[in-house]
């Protein structure tokens, strides 16, 4: 690791493909400076949601004293829309990165269902996660399952969030209010006002299943897989710990 | 049948003064949302507009918006209303029956064909073709067709005609069928309510005759200038919701003090009508201010939401099994999830120690 400047480490004259394996390289430059910004105020955001949503469903204890000395569930409530706000942003953001970043960019937003040896590589990488495959492949971008789970939770769920979230603030907002004009159809589409709230009620317990489930993933594929994970979040460069073929 | 007297005409005949007169339509503007300079507009329709015939239609339903209708304060007293929109046919409230009844409705759909409202309470049930509900020895759904055909409009009346409401519960036994599903080639506004509230009845009815137009309507076909906002948005309780503060247990400290019905299930966060504002019964109260939460009796398939105490929706409709809701499955999923975590956290680590030793096994040829 010693030329981590270098944007493309390894060989440069190989291009590297999402979901192919990596081969004979040490260091890859994959998650660039705006990815790995989104990633972690993404992450905040999600966790500002996820707590002050719950609490909006379920809310505190009751508070004694006059009205006018406190204002919980507003504070509860504007984080809730200022962290939504910040997350949709940031979620537009990302797909406009999708088409300016790097290849790797695209990879959360692309489900590459027709190709073979996608689903080879995911069943593959299953087999490892049930303790059947004794050596993991080592992957530049995503392993086709990390694709496979970040496709639907992160880039179906944010879009689902993100509707059934605004539908839900244009009822506050008024029905002339653009929320309303954009996602105002959710409501009747999904039957009423009450239903949408439990959408987006069980989108937040589907989106925590997938944080439990990437953070436990990253850490343990930082451990045991070939490849480097949770610095990679950070720095940009995936390593690699050994320099055998495949 | 006096179809070509006016609305002024009418009330004049009736011993309504024109003050009386024209403090009725301020009152309308009013409650239409209207500034003070609508008022010569209302009072010159009322003056020169014959009465529009109305035939009000009973379906599958408990009466109960003819009930609050008759009780309508602001557009004037029950009597007015019900001279002013020449209530031509109304099974319920006209004093003819039979045969006699059954005339006057053919008589005005050929009179004035093309130019009267129809207005249904309640809905037609379609299994067994339609036998659950007759009306003078025929389904109900074949008369609300015939009337239908040359109606100018149809308003539907209560959550019955609007949505369904009881009779379309789950199961729905007779398949009560909310009235746009069946009309589908008129323009329909629905009032929906269990029952609408009174002045909402006739503030609808008095706006259509005022601009002969129908009111304008949101993506649901309900008018805007009543369904447009919840009932949390106007409460005067919201205060109390924004500090945090709640009923946790009827009879509680809070429910005396009346903080906010979120906790026990209020359903005015997701209703829309216009109980907070216009009230009932002249203003009196309404559910909220009488310590009860809202059930959210105007929106669609308010009997199949679950609880009216629980604010996350009953999902045992859904599979998930009796007294499961939206957190209940999430924490479940959540637990076996982590659970999952932890025993595949556990045997990797073994898995690990088993193979320290080998290099180039696990990736980690250290």
């Amino acid at each position: 690791m010693s030329s981590i400047e270098h944007p493309d480490i390894g060989r440069p004259d190989e291009f590297h493909v999402d979901g192919e394996t990596a081969g004979r390289v040490t260091a890859v430059y994959v998650y660039e400076a705006p990815v790995r910004l989104w990633h972690w105020i993404n992450a905040l955001s999600i966790t500002v949601l996820a707590v002050t949503g719950y609490l909006i469903g379920s809310p505190l204890p009751t508070l004694s004293g006059e009205a006018s000395a406190h204002y919980l569930m507003g504070t509860i409530r504007f984080l809730h829309f200022a962290a939504g706000y910040i997350f949709a942003v940031g979620f537009v953001f990302r797909i406009y990165w999708a088409f300016v970043g790097n290849h790797h960019a695209r990879q959360l937003f692309v489900l590459p269902f027709w190709r073979r040896s996608f689903w080879a590589g995911l069943l593959g990488e299953a087999k490892w996660y049930l303790f059947l495959e004794r050596r993991p492949k080592k992957y530049i971008g995503h392993n086709p399952l990390a694709q496979f789970a970040m496709f639907w939770a992160i880039g179906v769920g944010s879009i689902f969030m993100i509707v059934t979230g605004f539908a839900l603030y244009s009822e506050g907002a008024g029905p002339d209010s653009w929320q309303a004009h954009l996602f105002g159809w959710v409501i009747p589409l999904l039957g009423g006002s009450m239903a949408v709230h439990t959408w987006h009620h069980l989108g937040m317990w589907a989106i925590l299943l997938f944080v439990m489930i990437h953070i436990y993933a990253a850490v343990r594929e930082d451990i045991m897989s070939r490849q480097s994970i949770v610095s990679t979040m950070i720095s940009g460069v995936r390593t690699f710990k050994d320099d055998d073929p495949d | 049948m006096q179809g070509l007297e006016t609305f002024y005409e009418v009330m004049r005949r009736q011993g309504i003064t024109r003050r009386s007169f024209l403090k009725y339509c301020s009152l309308t503007a009013a409650a239409l949302g209207l500034g003070p300079e609508f008022v010569p507009q209302i009072a010159h329709a009322m003056e020169t507009k014959p009465r529009t015939p109305v035939l009000w239609l009973h379906g599958l339903e408990c009466t109960c918006c003819s009930e609050s209708f008759i009780r309508s304060a602001h557009p004037l007293a029950k009597d007015v209303v019900l001279s002013m929109i020449s209530l031509d046919y109304d099974d319920t409230l006209m004093a003819s029956a039979g045969h006699q009844a059954e005339a006057i409705l053919h008589e005005v759909m050929e009179k004035y064909k093309g130019n009267y409202i129809l207005a249904v309470e309640g809905n037609p049930p379609l299994n067994e073709d339609g036998m659950f509900c007759i009306i003078g020895g025929k389904p109900f759904i074949d008369q609300l067709r015939m009337v239908a055909k040359d109606a100018k409009a149809v308003i539907s009346w209560g959550s019955c005609a609007s949505h369904g409401c009881v009779q379309a519960a789950r199961p729905n036994p007779t398949r009560a069928t909310p009235v746009h599903e069946v009309i589908t080639d008129k323009p329909i506004i629905k009032v929906p309510g269990c029952p609408p509230i009174a002045e909402v009845m006739t503030g609808v009815i008095t706006y259509m005759l005022t601009f002969d137009r129908i009111p304008e309507l949101d993506r649901q076909g309900r008018p805007k200038m009543f369904y447009s906002q919840r009932i949390h948005d106007k409460c005067y309780r919201r205060p109390h919701f924004d500090a945090g503060q709640f009923v946790e247990a009827f009879d509680d400290e809070g429910a005396r003090k009346g903080y906010c019905l979120y906790k026990v299930g209020c359903k005015g966060p997701t209703t829309y009508n216009a109980c907070s504002t216009t009230r009932w019964n002249e203003g009196t109260s309404f559910p909220i201010q009488a310590g009860h939460g809202c059930i959210g009796c105007s929106e669609d398939g308010f009997w199949d939401k679950g609880s009216w105490y629980a604010r996350l929706t009953d999902l045992h409709n859904a599979g998930f099994g009796i007294e499961a809701n939206a957190d209940k499955i999430g924490l479940t999923a959540a637990a076996t999830v982590g659970g999952a975590v932890a025993v595949h956290a556990a045997v990797s680590a073994l898995k690990r120690a088993q193979h320290k030793g080998d290099v180039g096994h696990q990736g980690d040829a250290k």
